[in-house]
């Protein structure tokens, strides 16, 4: 009968083999923003929905899609941007456990057959990386999932009106089962097993099994990485675990969901700001505060007065060869622009360049005339006029007049 | 000589290193902004250090609005984006829907420029320092929910910095009032809405971010709300750290 053999083996959190570190379940203020925390690992989901066409395929079944991120914050080794092999390895799990298993009834997501149905959007960003990511992720997921409203939906013959919050009550989605991922490290060749490693033992384990289960002990999904060969009997007894762990969180989420729903009956308070946490000492709150303002029109009027006077209105555009205009005078006009004139005449853009102060410069490109609008005339630091070039390319003096 | 001139633009001025007062907006107004009703600043919540991971991280809230912030560094930094004598710094900032677009690195910037004015980046050259924002929930005066959570990472971070900055955001209603921090309602029917990162030391503007028309006179008397608001936040800043510190020092 094989056994772990763990006598002499003791975890570094002071966790015994099949122990899961305490789990914490939260939500936020709006409907399907959910976070969790597995030990230190920390992660938030938060579903969304749009409306869209179906595939053609399906014209009667909504779509669901999901999206990990890492975020840069979870660990100094994610970077914006690359695409990593662990964030492959994670969404395409999570879909497998999600989307595969078809907990989620998409054919109650279809509002007009083949033309809209609700596709539901799934972000989860991962906020701190302490180990066993896809456990934490499928638990963030699959609750999100269970606290979200979707709007209503009204059909009148032809005409379908969306419903917002404030009209009608969303309405959740219709899930039929909850698949929760479990996690088994092995190390030394399958000899010892660990649920629920955390970073440091998942960096020198030999191979990981995955397991995605529901309450009714119905097997979603199961993924062996690493190489490691594992017997039919080891197999078998990681899913008896797998199905203890699964129906403990399940009741979790359950409750989580409950007391949540309780909190917005009764109108109390609820999201992530009232889960800051009072009496831990690196966190502080205070109340609505007023702001003074008893002097601040005697400041303003003061500081107004004491500017200066803005410089006179610039004079209106002057052309100065055929295609050009200038606003402003003062600088020579070093565009050398008799010769380029002839050159760019195929040319049919229009670039019209301002500099404002401080060589904060604005860009328009406009079709055949910009419009000479100032957005504000500002104050220049050094003497010394400022003057704007426009140049037209490929237009008769005729057009550009007017 | 012009009267009631209303500015329509949208800027976003970063003065780096030179804060001053912005009176460089000059047309004399005189249209009057009543400012019967004291504003007033939502309850906000701070809690340091709860991610295990980052070098210094920090969850601030405003009312309803929660921002989520992790730094790293100082850290080795990539040949090509390092910088000889000063520290590089990376502002990152996560979406809660979807991938970071154009808005969201307009605010990167924002909170860069900042943050840059206010690090002793020449302590650390050839080092880099990550930022990044993560948006937990978003209803109202998010940049300035951005900047403060910033602060207060970079804080718990342990990073050198030569004055701390706190954002505070103040819209203009369609009845001239002057708002502060205000929700994400009050933001969307105000006829302007603006964003002050204002110094420690000194109570100078270090960057600001408007949308909208306003006068010059209005854009002054934010900057004074601003500026008076500010004392609260320097004030809560304070009292988290003695908070923190009150058992080991």
């Amino acid at each position: 009968m094989w056994e772990p053999k763990l006598k002499y083996c003791t975890r570094l959190d002071g966790r015994q083999t099949y122990d899961y570190r305490s789990i914490k379940i939260s939500f936020g203020t709006d409907y399907g923003c959910c976070f969790v925390d597995l030990g230190k690992t920390r992660i938030m989901a938060q579903v969304s929905c749009e409306l869209i066409t179906p595939k053609e395929n399906r014209p009667n079944e909504g779509l669901i899609f999901f999206n990990i991120e890492l975020s840069p914050m979870a660990s100094p080794a994610f970077e914006m941007g690359r695409q990593s092999e662990l964030l492959v390895k994670l969404n395409r799990q999570l879909e497998r456990c999600l989307r595969n298993s078809k907990c989620i009834d998409t054919e109650s997501l279809c509002v007009v057959s083949g033309e809209k149905v609700w596709q539901i959007r799934v972000d989860v960003h991962l906020l701190n990386h302490d180990g066993n990511l896809m456990d934490a992720a499928s638990i963030a997921a699959i609750a999100a999932l269970c606290h979200f409203r979707r709007p209503d939906v009204g059909i009148q013959g032809e005409e379908v009106t969306v419903y917002s919050t404030e009209e009608r009550d969303p309405i959740p989605l219709s899930i039929y089962h909850m698949p929760i991922c479990v996690s088994f490290s092995f190390f030394q060749q399958g000899t010892y097993l660990l649920v629920d490693p955390c970073e440091r033992e998942e960096r020198v384990m030999d191979g990981l099994l995955m397991i995605a289960m529901n309450k009714h002990r119905e097997i979603c999904s199961i993924q062996s990485s690493g190489g490691i060969m594992l017997l039919k009997d080891q197999v078998l007894r990681c899913s008896k675990i797998a199905s203890v762990k699964v129906s403990e969180i399940t009741e979790l989420i359950n409750k989580a969901l409950e007391n949540d729903k309780k909190a917005r009956k009764t109108g109390g308070k609820f999201g992530f700001a009232e889960s800051l946490p009072q009496e831990r000492i690196t966190a502080l709150k205070t109340d609505v505060s007023h702001v003074e303002m008893s002097d601040v029109k005697e400041k303003a009027n003061e500081i107004v007065q004491r500017a200066e006077v803005p410089p006179q209105t610039v004079p209106s555009p002057v052309l100065t060869a055929p295609g050009t205009g200038q606003v402003g005078e003062g600088l020579e006009n070093s565009w050398g622009l008799k010769e380029e004139e002839e050159e760019e005449e195929e040319d049919e853009t229009v670039e019209l360049k301002m500099e404002l102060e401080e060589g904060h410069e604005e860009k328009g490109r406009g079709n055949y005339l910009p419009k000479f609008c100032f957005p504000w005339v500002s104050e220049t630091d050094s003497p010394g006029p400022r003057s704007v070039c426009a140049v037209f390319y490929g237009h008769s003096l005729q057009d550009s007049t007017e | 000589m012009p009267s009631s001139l209303s500015v329509q633009m949208t800027t976003q001025i970063s003065y780096v290193k030179s804060p001053r007062q912005s009176s460089s907006f000059l047309f004399t107004s005189t249209m009057d902004v009543c400012a019967s009703s004291s504003p007033t600043l939502r309850e906000f919540g701070c809690e340091q250090n709860l991610l295990s991971r980052p070098d210094g991280s920090s969850s601030f809230v405003q009312g309803d609005t929660s921002v989520l912030a992790g730094v790293y560094g100082p850290a080795e930094v990539k040949v090509s984006k390092e910088i000889y004598d000063r520290a590089t710094l990376e502002v990152v900032m996560q979406p809660k829907v979807g991938l970071p677009g154009v808005r969201e690195r307009a605010r990167e910037q924002c909170v860069r420029e900042t943050c840059e004015a206010s690090l002793l980046s020449t302590l650390h050259p050839r080092s880099s320092l990550t930022l990044v924002l993560q948006v937990v929930h978003d209803d109202g005066s998010l940049l300035s929910c951005f900047l403060n959570s910033a602060c207060m990472a970079l804080m718990d971070a342990g990073l050198p910095m030569s004055c701390l900055f706190a954002g505070v955001t103040c819209a203009i209603d369609t009845d001239g009032q002057v708002i502060t921090d205000p929700n994400a309602a009050q933001e969307k029917e105000s006829r302007a809405l603006m964003t002050f990162a204002i110094d420690s030391t000194e109570r100078r503007v270090m960057m600001s971010s408007t949308r909208g028309s306003f006068t010059v006179h209005e854009l002054q008397q934010c900057i004074a709300v601003s500026q008076k608001a500010s004392d609260k936040i320097f004030q809560f800043y304070r009292d988290s750290v003695r908070r923190r510190y009150s058992k080991t020092l």
